[in-house]
C-alpha cells in the first residue's frame, strides 16, 4: 500500500492583500532545533519592502478613515479565523520547537489577544482624548490620529503571539503595518496572513515580510514614507541601528520587553504610542443675552 | 470768537510714540551662569554680549558656559533630584511652582520689558502674550503635581530624574516656562540653556526662583552657543532631553543620544497651511492671515506661512490683506503701538532677506508694507509673495520671518494634498463657515494643531506639537505630562 | 438709489465671526495714544459729535440750551471747533435751525416714527417730509425691524430706498439699524449691507432708546461692510455709533478703529459722527487736562 503523498506548503510573503513570492527569487532555510529544515521561506529584499510601504501607504487613508466599530469587528473576525485554525497553528509551532501544551498555550493567547485589542478599537480615543478648558472664548479639544504606516520588527523568539501582540494595537488604532517575520520561527507569520486574508481586512493594512533582520533593519530605519517602527526584541545594538537610521525623517521609535504570555501586553497605551494627537480650535461666539443659567 | 476749522478734505491722524518705561527694570552688567541656587562665574572666565536688535547695542554681558560649567549643573541637579525633589511629597513641590507663577504675575512688567529689549519682539507682545502665558503654564503645571495618577490610569507614573532643556530665542521665557513647570511638577530636575541671543529673562527667572525659595540645584541655567548645547545633550547625567528649535539641530540630537537611552521630546519647525474658503469670515480671516504669519515678526515654529486663497475671492483677499499689512507699525519694539517689533539678531535678519531676495529672483510678485522703518537695528518690512508655486523654495523652507507665501486652490481636495505636501506638520489653520467643512479639513490636515477660524492660539491646558519632522511629544495640557514621566 | 450697482442678495451677506471681531477690537482698545495725537484726537471728537436731546419731555428752551452748546463747548479753552450737528426730534428742528443759523451746525432730525419705527409707511414718509420742510440737514431712520426677522429683507429695503428719494438733494440720509434688536454680527451685517445697498449715506447703531447701545465690536462690523462697499464702488459711506460712548478713551478707540480699518480719509464729520450727549464734556475735561497738566473738576465745564 503506497503512502499518500503530503502536500508541502510554500511559505510566501504578503503584500497589498496578495501572496508573492519575493521579487528577488532568493530564500533561505531556517532550521528549528532537530536541525530539520523548516521550508524554503523567501529572503525578502529591500524592494520587497519598499513594495510593502507602497502598499500600506496606499491601505492607509481607507482603513484610518473606516469606523471604529468596523475596525473592532474586523479584529474580532479575525480572533474568529484564528480560533478555527487552531490545529495548523499548533501544530507550525511544534515544529518551531514548541512543545504541544506551550503552542497551544501561545494560540490561545494570540486569539485572546485579538479580542482584548478589538474591544479596544473604539474606545482608546475616549481615554486618550481631552476637551481643553482653554483660557479665551474657544472650543479647544485634543483628539489621537494614527501616525501612519508602522513597520514592525517581530519577536524573534515567538512566531505567532509577538507577532499578533504588536499588530493588534496598531492596526486597531488606524495604522497600517510592515510585519517583518521572525527569522527564525517565520512559519506562523505566513499561515497568519491566510487568517488575515481570511478576516474582511482590506488588503495592504498588514504586509508580512519574511527574511533577515540584518539586511532590513537599515532600510525599515531609513525609509522615508514609514513614519513609526515598533522594535521589540530588546538587543541594544539593532535598537541603536535602527534609532540612526531613522533620523531624516523622525520617525517614531517604539521599544517594547514585555513578558508576551502576561496580561501586562494588554494596556491600550500601546495603541496611544502609535498615535499623534491633533488639538483643534474653534471660536464660541458669545451673545450677552442668552446665558445658559436655566 | 471764531471757531477752529477742522481740515475736512485731508485729516492727518497718525499716533506719537508712546514708548514703555525701561526705568523700573534692574539689569546687571553681567549675568553667571545659575548653578545649585547660586550665581556661578562660567569656568572659562568668558561672556558674550547679549544685543538689543532694535538699536544693535549691548545690554549686558552673559556668561559663556563650557562642559565643565554644564558638568557642575548636571551633578547640582542629581543631587537635587535624589535628595530633594523626587523625595519631597508632590503637594509641596506644587506649592513651590504656585509660588513661581505668582512671583512671575508681580514682576510681569519687568520681565515684559527686559523680554522686548533682549528679543526684539514688541512690548504689546511680551506683556499681553509671553508673559502672562509664562505665568499661568506655572499655575496649570503646579497643580497637576499631586495629581499624576489621574493623567495615567493603571500606569503608576514616576519622575524620570535629570532634564537638559534648549530652549530657542522666539518665546524666551515663555520657553523656559513650558520646559521648566511640566519637568518639575512631574518631580524631576533641570539643566536649562536659552538661546545665546536671549539668555536675560531666563537669569531674571533665575533670580526669581532663588527668591521663591525653590531647594538648591532643582533648577539649573547654563547659558551658552550651540556647543553648550551639545554638552548638555551628551552628558551622562542627563535622562531625558527636551529641545525646541530647528529640526536640523533636532535631528543632530537624536543622532547624538541613538546610542542612549535618553528620553526625547523634540518641538521642531514647520511650514504651516492657512487655508481661507470662499464662505469665510474674510474680515477675520485677514486677522488671522497676519496674525498667523506678523505674530513675533514671523519667528514663530507654527507660523501660517503658506496661505491657500481659494482662487473666487483670490482678488478682494489680497487686497485687504494689503491694505491690512499697511496699517501694521513696524519698529521700536518698546513702543506700546508697535505691531511689529525687531528680528532677532542679525544673523536671522540676513536669513529672511535671503528668502526675500530670493522670491524676487524666482519671479514671485511681492508685496511689502510702505510703512516707514527705523533706521538702526534689525528690521524688516512684512512682506507678502503672491504666484508662488509649490515647488518654490519660498513655500517648502521655513523661513522664520514675517514673510507670507501665498498659492491659490480650487478644490477642497486640491488644498489638502497641498497642505500635507510638507516633510513638516506642526499646524494648520482654516477658514470657513461651514462647520462640516471644517471638521474634514481639520480631520484630514496632518498636524498637531489644527486652528478653525482663529490662528495662533496659546494656552497651557492645550496640547502643542506636531506631526512628521515637526518633532515628537506634545507639551501643555496633560499630553504634556507624559514627557517628564516614566512607567513601571 | 445707486442705480448703476447691483444689488446683491442679502440672505448671502458675508459671514461674521464675532470672537475674531472682538479679538480685533481688542486689538484698538491697546493703541496708546499720547500727547499731541490726543489732543488732535479730542478736538477731532469734538467735532464729530451730534449733540443729541431726545426726549417726551423736550422743549424749545432745552434745544435752544443745547444748541448754544453746540457753538460754545467750552469759551475758556480758545479755538474748539463746534460740534457736527445737532439731533432732534422733527417738532424741534425749526427751533434747533434756528438756534445754529451761521455756525455750519447742522440739524438732523430723526425720523420714520422713531425708535419703534411701528407706523404704516405713509406715517414714516409724512414725519420725513415734515422734518424736510421745517429745514433738516440730516434725517436720521429707523429700519424696521420687526420685517427684518420677519425675512422681509425686500420690504425694509424698499422703506430706506424710498425715504432716501423724499432727501434728495437736501438732506444726508442715516439709517438707524438698532443693532440691539437685530441680533448677531451676522445680522448687523446683512443689515449694514441692507441700509447701505438701498441709499443710505451714513449707518447707524442704535436709537440709543433701548439697553443695548454703540459697541466697538458692533461698529466695527459696520465699518467692514462700508469698507466692503467702498472696495466694490468707490463710494464712501458714512458711519454713526450712538449711545454709550460718554468717554474719550473710548471715543479715541473709535478714532483708532475708523483710521485703522476705513483709513484717515474718514476722520471727518462728513464721514464719522458720534451720537452722544455728555461725550462732549469728558472730552473737555481732558483736553483741559492736557493744556494745564492737572486733573479737572466737572464743576468747570457747564451741563446743558
Amino acid at each position: 500500500m503506497s503512502e499518500r503523498i503530503n502536500i508541502l506548503k510554500t511559505y510566501k510573503i504578503y503584500i497589498g492583500g496578495s501572496f508573492p513570492r519575493t521579487e528577488s527569487g532568493r530564500f533561505y532555510n531556517p532550521m528549528n532545533a532537530k536541525k530539520e529544515s523548516l521550508g524554503n521561506i523567501c529572503l525578502s529584499s529591500r524592494k520587497d519592502f519598499r513594495n510593502a510601504v507602497v502598499a500600506a501607504r496606499k491601505a492607509f487613508g481607507d482603513w484610518s478613515d473606516r469606523t471604529a466599530f468596523n475596525r473592532s469587528q474586523i479584529l474580532y473576525r479575525m480572533a474568529e479565523v484564528l480560533e478555527g485554525r487552531r490545529e495548523q497553528f499548533i501544530a507550525e509551532l511544534m515544529q518551531q520547537d514548541s512543545s504541544r501544551k506551550d503552542a497551544e498555550k501561545e494560540v490561545n493567547l494570540s486569539i485572546d489577544r485579538l479580542v482584548y485589542f478589538a474591544g479596544w478599537c473604539d474606545k482608546y480615543q475616549q481615554i486618550f482624548s481631552s476637551v481643553n478648558p482653554v483660557a479665551s472664548s474657544h472650543f479647544n479639544f485634543s483628539a489621537l490620529e494614527p501616525t501612519g504606516v508602522v513597520a514592525i520588527v517581530a519577536n524573534k523568539d515567538s512566531s505567532l503571539l509577538g507577532l499578533v501582540s504588536y499588530m493588534a494595537p496598531i492596526i486597531a488604532g488606524g495604522n497600517s503595518c510592515v510585519i517583518l517575520a521572525s527569522e527564525n520561527k517565520p512559519l506562523c507569520s505566513i499561515s497568519f496572513a491566510e487568517v488575515l486574508n481570511a478576516s474582511d481586512l482590506p488588503g495592504g493594512v498588514v504586509n508580512i515580510l519574511t527574511g533577515k533582520k540584518s539586511e532590513l533593519l537599515s532600510q525599515i530605519g531609513s525609509h522615508m514614507d514609514v513614519n513609526a517602527v515598533c522594535y521589540t526584541d530588546g538587543i541594544k545594538d539593532e535598537l541603536i541601528q535602527l534609532k540612526e537610521a531613522s533620523i531624516d525623517n523622525l520617525k517614531r521609535i517604539k521599544s517594547y520587553m514585555y513578558d508576551l504570555t502576561t496580561v501586562e501586553v494588554e494596556n491600550p497605551y500601546i495603541i496611544n504610542d502609535f498615535q499623534e494627537v491633533k488639538t483643534t480650535w474653534h471660536p464660541i461666539e458669545v451673545i450677552g443675552a442668552a446665558k445658559a443659567s436655566y | 470768537m471764531s471757531k477752529k476749522k477742522i481740515e475736512t478734505e485731508k485729516m492727518n491722524w497718525e499716533y506719537a510714540a508712546a514708548p514703555e518705561s525701561a526705568s523700573h527694570i534692574q539689569l546687571k552688567e553681567k549675568y553667571d551662569h545659575f548653578i545649585n541656587g547660586k550665581f556661578e562665574k562660567p569656568s572659562s572666565g568668558k561672556y558674550f554680549d547679549s544685543i538689543n536688535p532694535a538699536t544693535a547695542k549691548k545690554i549686558a554681558a552673559v556668561a559663556e558656559g563650557n562642559s565643565k560649567d554644564v558638568d557642575k549643573a548636571v551633578k547640582a541637579a542629581r543631587k537635587a533630584y535624589d535628595n530633594v525633589w523626587s523625595v519631597m511629597p508632590a503637594s509641596e513641590r506644587a506649592k513651590y511652582l504656585f509660588r513661581i507663577a505668582r512671583l512671575i504675575q508681580e514682576k510681569a512688567r519687568e520681565f515684559a520689558v527686559i523680554e522686548s529689549l533682549d528679543g526684539g519682539k514688541p512690548i504689546r507682545e511680551s506683556r499681553d502674550i509671553d508673559i502672562p502665558l509664562a505665568a499661568a503654564h506655572f499655575f496649570y503645571y503646579a497643580g497637576w503635581a499631586d495629581k499624576l495618577d489621574y493623567a495615567f490610569p493603571n500606569r503608576k507614573p514616576k519622575s524620570i530624574g535629570v532634564a537638559g532643556q534648549i530652549i530657542p530665542w522666539n518665546f524666551p521665557l515663555l520657553m523656559a516656562a513650558w520646559k521648566i513647570a511640566p519637568a518639575l511638577a512631574c518631580g524631576n530636575t533641570v539643566v536649562l540653556k536659552p538661546a545665546e541671543t536671549t539668555s536675560l529673562t531666563a537669569m531674571k527667572l533665575a533670580e526669581l526662583i532663588q527668591e521663591s525659595g525653590l531647594p538648591d540645584g532643582v533648577v539649573n541655567i547654563v547659558t551658552g552657543d550651540g556647543k553648550v548645547g551639545a554638552e548638555i545633550v551628551s552628558h551622562d547625567g542627563i535622562d531625558k532631553i527636551a529641545f525646541t528649535g530647528s529640526t536640523d539641530v533636532g535631528k543632530l540630537i537624536q543622532k547624538t543620544i541613538a546610542k542612549t537611552d535618553k528620553k526625547v521630546t523634540l518641538e521642531l519647525g514647520g511650514k504651516a497651511a492657512n487655508i481661507v474658503f470662499e464662505d469665510a469670515p474674510l474680515d477675520q480671516a485677514v486677522e488671522g492671515i497676519v496674525n498667523g504669519i506678523y505674530f513675533n515678526q514671523g519667528h514663530v515654529c507654527c507660523a501660517g506661512s503658506r496661505l491657500f486663497v481659494q482662487e473666487s475671492i483670490k482678488d478682494i483677499l489680497i487686497k485687504k490683506l494689503q491694505d491690512r499689512i499697511e496699517t501694521l507699525i513696524v519698529g521700536d519694539p518698546m513702543d506700546k503701538n508697535t505691531d511689529v517689533g525687531a528680528i532677532n539678531s542679525k544673523s536671522q535678519w540676513e536669513t529672511i532677506q535671503g528668502y526675500i531676495e530670493l522670491g524676487k529672483k524666482e519671479g514671485l510678485e511681492i508685496f511689502q508694507s510702505s510703512c516707514k522703518m527705523p533706521k538702526d537695528g534689525y528690521f524688516i518690512k512684512p512682506t507678502l509673495f503672491t504666484k508662488v508655486a509649490q515647488s518654490s523654495r519660498l513655500a517648502k523652507e521655513e523661513i522664520f520671518g514675517p514673510v507670507l507665501a501665498v498659492q491659490t486652490f480650487r478644490t477642497v481636495d486640491e488644498v489638502i494634498e497641498k497642505a500635507n505636501n510638507t516633510p513638516y506638520g506642526l499646524s494648520a489653520g482654516v477658514w470657513t463657515d461651514k462647520g462640516s467643512k471644517i471638521f474634514n479639513l481639520t480631520s484630514r490636515l496632518r498636524a498637531g494643531i489644527v486652528w478653525a477660524n482663529t490662528y495662533n492660539q496659546f494656552d497651557p491646558t492645550s496640547p502643542f506639537g506636531g506631526y512628521k519632522e515637526s518633532g515628537f511629544g506634545r507639551e501643555g495640557g496633560l499630553h504634556g505630562l507624559s514627557a517628564y514621566l516614566k512607567f513601571d | 438709489m445707486k442705480n448703476s450697482i447691483q444689488i446683491p442678495d442679502f440672505s448671502r451677506s458675508p459671514k461674521v465671526d464675532q470672537v475674531g471681531i472682538i479679538e480685533r477690537a481688542s486689538r484698538f482698545q491697546t493703541r496708546s495714544i499720547k500727547n499731541e495725537s490726543k489732543i488732535q484726537a479730542l478736538e477731532m471728537v469734538l467735532n464729530m459729535i451730534d449733540l443729541t436731546t431726545l426726549e417726551g419731555k423736550d422743549t424749545i428752551e432745552k434745544v435752544n440750551q443745547m444748541c448754544y452748546k453746540a457753538q460754545h463747548l467750552h469759551d475758556d479753552y480758545p479755538g474748539l471747533p463746534t460740534v457736527a450737528a445737532v439731533c432732534v426730534y422733527s417738532a424741534m428742528v425749526a427751533t434747533a435751525k434756528a438756534a445754529v443759523k451761521g455756525s455750519g451746525v447742522k440739524v438732523a432730525s430723526v425720523s420714520t416714527a422713531f425708535p419703534s419705527g411701528q407706523t404704516p409707511f405713509s406715517t414714516k414718509a409724512d414725519d420725513t417730509k415734515f422734518a424736510l420742510d421745517q429745514g433738516a440737514d440730516e434725517i436720521d431712520m429707523v429700519i424696521s425691524r420687526g420685517k427684518y426677522h420677519q425675512g422681509e429683507y425686500n420690504f425694509v429695503f424698499d422703506e430706506i430706498a424710498k425715504i432716501k428719494e423724499l432727501c434728495g438733494n437736501q438732506a444726508r440720509l442715516k439709517v438707524i439699524l438698532e443693532t440691539g434688536e437685530i441680533g448677531t454680527l451676522d445680522d448687523v451685517r446683512r443689515a449694514s449691507d441692507i441700509a447701505i445697498y438701498a441709499g443710505a449715506d451714513f449707518i447707524k447703531t442704535s436709537t440709543g432708546k433701548i439697553g443695548s447701545a454703540a459697541s466697538i465690536p458692533v461698529t466695527l462690523t459696520m465699518l467692514y461692510a462700508i469698507k466692503d462697499y467702498y472696495l466694490k464702488t468707490g463710494t464712501m459711506i458714512g458711519m454713526k455709533p450712538a449711545g454709550g460712548i460718554s468717554t474719550s478713551k473710548l471715543a479715541i478707540h473709535y478714532l483708532v478703529m475708523v483710521k485703522e480699518i476705513l483709513g484717515n480719509a474718514w476722520l471727518t464729520n462728513k464721514w464719522f459722527r458720534f451720537g452722544a450727549s455728555s461725550l462732549a464734556n469728558d472730552v473737555l475735561l481732558q483736553l483741559e487736562k492736557q493744556r494745564t497738566g492737572g486733573y479737572q473738576s466737572k464743576d468747570y465745564i457747564s451741563i446743558d
